[in-house]
């Protein structure tokens, strides 16, 4: 048993994740990410049974581990009642962990992904929020949503919306009490320490591909990762 | 056939839904893109059934969309969440409902986490205090909001105006149901009918005057899959998995979807305008879109709320087909009319998606 084996087993997840895999191909057949990816969820959990460190390094600095959706279809299925997506779960936190994830093209999306949801939640109170949906970033919100932004305030009233009021109602304002709180508890439970892990290790991954990284998203660093698509690389051949 | 084994059998997959004083917790896609499903939700809950619901000023998101994009730690999630639980034990109320599908199955991931190790909640309980000086208690009764308006459906039903009924044929309309994967999947005992036998949206449908279709790819994600929408490069992924549903209804020629998870409303909206404009695929009738909507609307436009103020202006995928064969009396010039009937322009009309301005 190697060290990041056990780091992986002291993950609530790995633990509930994974018991005695049967290799009956289930939670393969129905999963989306395996149909468009080079991806086996039934691999994997043979992959992390052999609890051999180099299969697990591997893992953490390949792009398998970024393929899952976490819809979690495969513990519905799974007659064991094992979760191929909470393995995932836990080999992701370790790869952020080890700084291993700049090494493959789909970990290297952290970045982007802390910087559209991690940043939007602590500035927002949101996860997604109303002004960040841009179309230039998401053209598939369609004709219709610019039309809503361009009339989001009269389109939002029409519909009872609160748009960045005070008091409770959709799309409110968080004001900076609660937002405060919400900064606090991720300063106590180390979610501030993740956030700076992401930006550090991309930083240094940025350096070493010469690409400028910088702050936002419109950075060269941030449009690589964002846009980014070997699809021959993902996809089975 | 022994009725009462099936009886047994079906015990298993009912769930326990409080049947008032509700303290309710917006979803952060919902209310962005369909706030006015969530003030449908409200004025049926408030106004046609008259129950109490309590909503605080103070409640943040779960961080959920960030906890499945390995952006937001486990204990960093937990302790939003027993936040806004304490939020609630402040507020006098017990019974905890989301509104959001990925927020719903956080929920009943963190309390199942918590039962069977419990050395994580003590620690979330340590960093609540340390953080925020609060105190939580899990809820009493958990119940996503679709939840509640199955277990009043019927009553629901007798107010009810219209029905989803083809007016001119007198046949029950054709309706796809699809359900968020965070309802059931995960935990299927805390979902109406689990995840083999959906009923939470299939009950609302039948009771209503519809019929539901059990078609091949019911049960398939509809593909946000979180990072796989999030970032552009991935977002194949995500239109791949709503081409497969489509492609499966399309046969059964749907009168319409009905959703319960907010992420899967927009994409099974949004995407059908994608594949329409990317490939001139078009799956509804005279290329229309087959419409999309959340079952607060559909409860909405059976009471006959305005649908206009239900939000219908806010799909990219026309809803009118729809009104016209229910028979629904609406005024389609007050569609892109403010709320004092301001005159706002219209939408770009798409290239191959048809679209009534």
């Amino acid at each position: 048993m190697g060290k990041l084996f056990d780091k992986l087993n002291s993950d609530v997840r790995f633990v509930e994740g994974i018991k005695a895999c049967i290799n009956c191909g289930t939670c393969t057949a129905i999963c989306p990410a395996a149909e468009v990816y080079d991806y086996d969820p039934r691999i994997l959990a043979n992959m992390v049974q052999t609890r051999d460190d180099s299969v697990i390094e591997d893992l953490l600095k390949g792009e398998t581990i970024w393929y899952c959706g976490e819809c979690m279809s495969c513990k519905t299925r799974c007659p064991r009642q094992n979760a191929p997506g909470m393995i995932i779960q836990a080999l992701r936190k370790l790869s952020i962990e080890t700084g291993l994830f700049v090494e493959s093209e789909k970990g290297r999306q952290q970045l982007s992904l802390k910087r559209m949801l991690g940043d939007t939640v602590l500035e927002t109170g949101y996860c997604v929020h109303f002004d960040h949906t841009e179309l230039s970033m998401f053209p598939e919100l369609g004709p219709v949503w610019q039309w809503v932004r361009d009339h989001r305030k009269e389109v939002l009233n029409k519909v009872d919306a609160n748009y960045m009021g005070e008091g409770p109602g959709a799309i409110r304002k968080i004001s900076k009490e609660n937002l405060d709180e919400l900064d606090k508890i991720f300063e106590v439970t180390g979610g501030k320490d993740w956030f700076n892990k992401i930006e550090e290790d991309s930083a240094r991954k940025a350096k070493e591909m010469e690409i400028e990284i910088s702050d936002g998203k419109n950075s060269p660093y941030f449009r690589e990762v964002y846009t980014k698509n070997n699809q021959e690389k993902h996809v089975r051949s | 056939m022994n009725k009462e084994g099936k009886r047994k059998i079906w015990n298993d997959y009912q769930k326990e839904i409080a049947d008032d004083k509700y303290y309710f917790v917006r979803s952060c896609i919902r209310q962005t893109f369909f706030p006015g499903a969530d003030s449908t939700y409200l004025k049926i809950l408030r106004k046609t059934l008259g129950k109490d619901v309590h909503e605080s000023e103070n409640h943040t998101t779960c961080t959920g969309i960030g906890y499945h994009t390995e952006v937001v730690p486990f204990p960093t999630i937990q302790t939003v969440v027993a936040r806004n639980f304490a939020l609630m034990k402040e507020a006098g109320y017990e019974n905890y409902t989301p509104s959001c599908v990925t927020s719903f199955g956080i929920y009943t991931e963190i309390l199942d986490t918590w039962h069977h190790f419990p050395e994580e909640k003590n620690k979330t309980r340590e960093f609540l205090r340390k953080a925020t000086n609060r105190e939580f208690e899990e809820p009493k009764n958990l119940s996503h909001t679709s939840d509640i308006i199955f277990k009043f459906r019927n009553e629901i039903a007798e107010k009810a105006k219209y029905k989803l009924v083809n007016k001119e044929t007198g046949q029950p309309l054709k309706v796809v149901d699809h359900i968020g994967c965070h309802y059931a999947k995960m935990f299927p005992a805390k979902g109406v009918g689990g995840a083999e036998y959906p009923q939470v949206l299939a009950g609302m449908v039948e009771t209503w005057g519809g019929e539901v279709i059990d078609y091949p790819e019911r049960r398939h994600c509809c593909g946000f899959g979180f990072r796989q929408y999030f970032v552009q490069a991935n977002r194949g992924y995500s239109i791949a998995a709503s081409k497969k549903k489509f492609d499966s209804m399309e046969p059964f020629k749907p009168d319409f979807i009905i959703t319960n998870c907010p992420g899967c409303n927009y994409f099974m909206d949004r995407w059908q305008y994608a594949l329409a404009e990317m490939e001139g695929k078009t799956y509804g009738e005279n290329g229309f879109g087959i419409p999309v909507l959340t079952y607060e609307e559909v409860a909405g436009l059976i009471l006959g709320f305005d649908p206009w103020e239900i939000g219908f202006q806010m799909h990219q995928v026309d809803i009118e087909p729809l009104l016209k064969k229910m028979g629904v009396e609406y005024d389609p010039s007050q569609k892109f009319k403010g709320p004092n009937g301001e005159d706002l322009g219209v939408p770009e009309v798409p290239n191959n998606l048809k679209f009534i301005k």
